[in-house]
């Protein structure tokens, strides 16, 4: 439907690639047509992609919907083991796969091969079927793998609904100018990466893609393109404004680039106020939401992220760090471990609700209560004012002597240090305590600060209980490739410095 | 009448125009050129006919329309040249108050 209206309404707009050439929104609806042909020709009850972002995906996304079968972007970083044992959960199904890898899915059951190569020829050129569409909305529009603390993967059901419900109540059809243009850098199984596809095209906007990030390629390429919006994980942008910074006061700066959005973890407060600075015509937003409800719920728009910045009021400062508003579709509250409503300002877990959250799961029960409420098992806060501030993921508190102590508070002290590059904190088993809090810190090229140091500027912002009982110095911090820290893996190499007792 | 929720697809029996319920609940005398609008199926189309006058001001692509309190929202996604109304009450086209770009 989406696409279908973006074809009828300005199908002769470039979708896709260079503004000269690219891939019409006619081309782009007549090759998803070719598709879906042979989608449903292998009798796959899935069509997947494995392979970093090219036309091939909005073509096999589309597609996929005009056949009626989900679309499971797959992590092709994943080790071959751990990707076919995806693949087989969804069997049978076609696979897009990249063409420098062709040979990582065969000999599954039930798993057909499509080259990326192999379906941009059989689209080339041909004619679409009509379609023969549901009109219901109930249908899967995608499955996504979300990786758990524990425990096999869970696929997120996102059905046509949520999807569409979403792109309506955030993007006004058509409301792109033709000269318009978004670099897309998050990798397709991220749901900001869908997201972006759908919600680009139903607006009209150009669809830049960097299929592998390297912040000097990002930088180049916004100029090239004349690039007007792009959206980036937290660590993407520390790494932008590192090779802006380099490139002084009076460096080209991005002057086409209308607006920056950012989400999927909590960005560190200097890289954005850095970015504010070295960008001052650039409109920042910083979106939350997750797999299971269509990506965006809130947002801290623009101008609210100028006011903050520049605010002498901690309390309009602190909204810098926060999530900012929910979606007028959106409802959110934050909710106690018994699930009752706790009172402005006191965190607990923020629960969503409204049409685009879906908390289904493929083959597990869904996580929803009886009257629609999705909790998030993000831990977070409401302030007066309406701003919600995210603390991290409710798994992730370390729960010391008792009290619960959130990373994240931690965390954005010691990043506040100017010898400290990166930093996380977390728990590991203490027999007297219960856990006790490690902080590991990255420092920058040049620099130097002693443990205490550190430990003293925790325990002077912080409550004393804060104050991590040990600094780890390491040379980098583990991320995934959509930006999250990840904390087992920390947990897991450090478990040496905890005393081996259990919880 | 039709049940109105929020995803729900009609078309128009008079003209080309078809839209998707953003807002509305219960059941809504919901018309296109003045008759009443069918439930969207795969292979639902206007059955012949011309929209009556008074309501053959057109409705437009991707335009919200709504009702005077905005308990009713329906966004156009085939164009016709019907109006859209709530019984004999037109629609009117909603002011577009647009969210900064998070994708």
């Amino acid at each position: 439907m989406l696409l279908e209206m973006a074809a009828d309404g300005f199908g002769d707009r470039v979708a896709l690639g260079p503004a000269d050439g690219g891939l019409t929104y006619r081309d782009l609806y007549d090759s998803a047509g070719a598709a879906s042909v042979r989608f449903r020709s292998d009798g796959s009850s899935h069509v997947a992609i494995a392979d970093l972002s090219s036309a091939a995906l909005p073509i096999s996304l589309f597609g996929a919907a005009w056949a009626d079968l989900p679309f499971v972007p797959l992590n092709y970083r994943l080790p071959d083991g751990e990707l076919a044992s995806l693949a087989s959960r969804i069997s049978p199904a076609t696979v897009v796969t990249d063409p420098d890898s062709p040979d990582r899915l065969t000999g599954i059951d039930g798993i057909g091969l499509l080259s990326r190569h192999g379906l941009m020829g059989l689209v080339d050129g041909a004619e679409p079927p009509e379609p023969e569409w549901d009109m219901t909305g109930e249908g899967t529009a995608i499955e996504l793998f979300t990786s758990g603390t524990t425990g096999e993967p869970k696929a997120a059901v996102l059905r046509h609904r949520h999807l569409v419900s979403y792109v309506l109540g955030s993007v006004e059809f058509m409301g792109a100018d033709e000269d318009e243009a978004a670099l897309v850098s998050v990798p397709p199984y991220h749901v900001a990466g869908i997201a972006a596809i759908l919600s680009n095209v139903y607006a009209g906007r150009r669809i830049v893609q960097l299929p592998t990030f390297d912040a000097d390629d990002w930088v180049a390429l916004v100029r090239a393109e004349s690039v007007t919006s792009a959206m980036v994980v937290p660590t993407m942008l520390t790494r932008i404004v590192e090779v802006l910074n380099a490139e002084g006061p009076d460096g080209p700066g991005l002057p086409t680039l209308r607006s920056l959005s950012y989400g999927g973890g909590r960005m560190p407060s200097p890289t954005i106020q850095r970015a504010l600075e070295l960008l001052p015509t650039t409109a920042f937003v910083n979106a939350y939401g997750l797999t299971e409800t269509s990506s965006t719920v809130a947002l801290l728009g623009p101008d609210e992220h100028r006011e903050a910045v520049a605010s002498a009021d901690p309390a309009i400062r602190a909204r810098l760090g926060s999530a900012g508003r929910p979606l007028p579709t959106i409802e959110v509250t934050i909710r106690d471990d018994l699930g009752d409503k706790v009172a402005v300002g006191q965190p607990g877990e923020i629960w969503v609700r409204g049409e685009q959250v879906s908390g289904e799961y493929r083959g597990s029960a869904p996580r929803l209560t009886a009257d629609g409420w999705f909790p998030t098992h993000d831990g977070g806060w409401m302030d007066a004012d309406g701003y919600l501030h995210v603390t991290g993921r409710i798994d992730d508190v370390i729960v010391k002597g008792g009290q619960n102590v959130s990373p994240g508070g931690i965390e954005e002290v010691l990043v506040s240090h100017p010898a400290v590059a990166d930093a996380a904190a977390i728990g590991l088993p203490d027999s007297q305590w219960g856990e006790r809090i490690i902080a590991v810190v990255v420092l920058h090229p040049a620099a130097s600060a002693t443990s205490d140091e550190l430990r003293d500027a925790v325990r002077d912002r912080l409550r004393s209980n804060r104050t991590p009982d040990h600094v780890e110095f390491v040379a980098s911090l583990p991320y995934n490739d959509t930006g999250k820290l990840l904390r087992r893996v920390l947990r897991s190499d450090l478990a040496h410095l905890g005393d081996g007792s259990t919880g | 009448m039709p049940a109105l929720k929020p995803g729900s697809r009609f078309t128009s029996s008079v003209c080309t125009t078809q839209v998707i319920v953003v807002k509305g609940a219960g059941e809504v005398d919901l018309t296109c050129g003045g008759a009443p609008m069918l439930a969207a199926t795969a292979g639902t189309a206007a059955d012949g006919g011309q929209p009556a006058d008074g309501a053959s001001g057109g409705t437009l692509m991707g335009k919200r329309y709504v009702d005077p309190d905005e308990t009713v929202e329906v966004l156009c996604t085939k164009p016709g040249d019907g109006s859209l109304g709530i019984g004999g009450a037109l629609l009117d086209l909603k002011d577009a108050k647009p969210l900064p770009a998070s994708d």
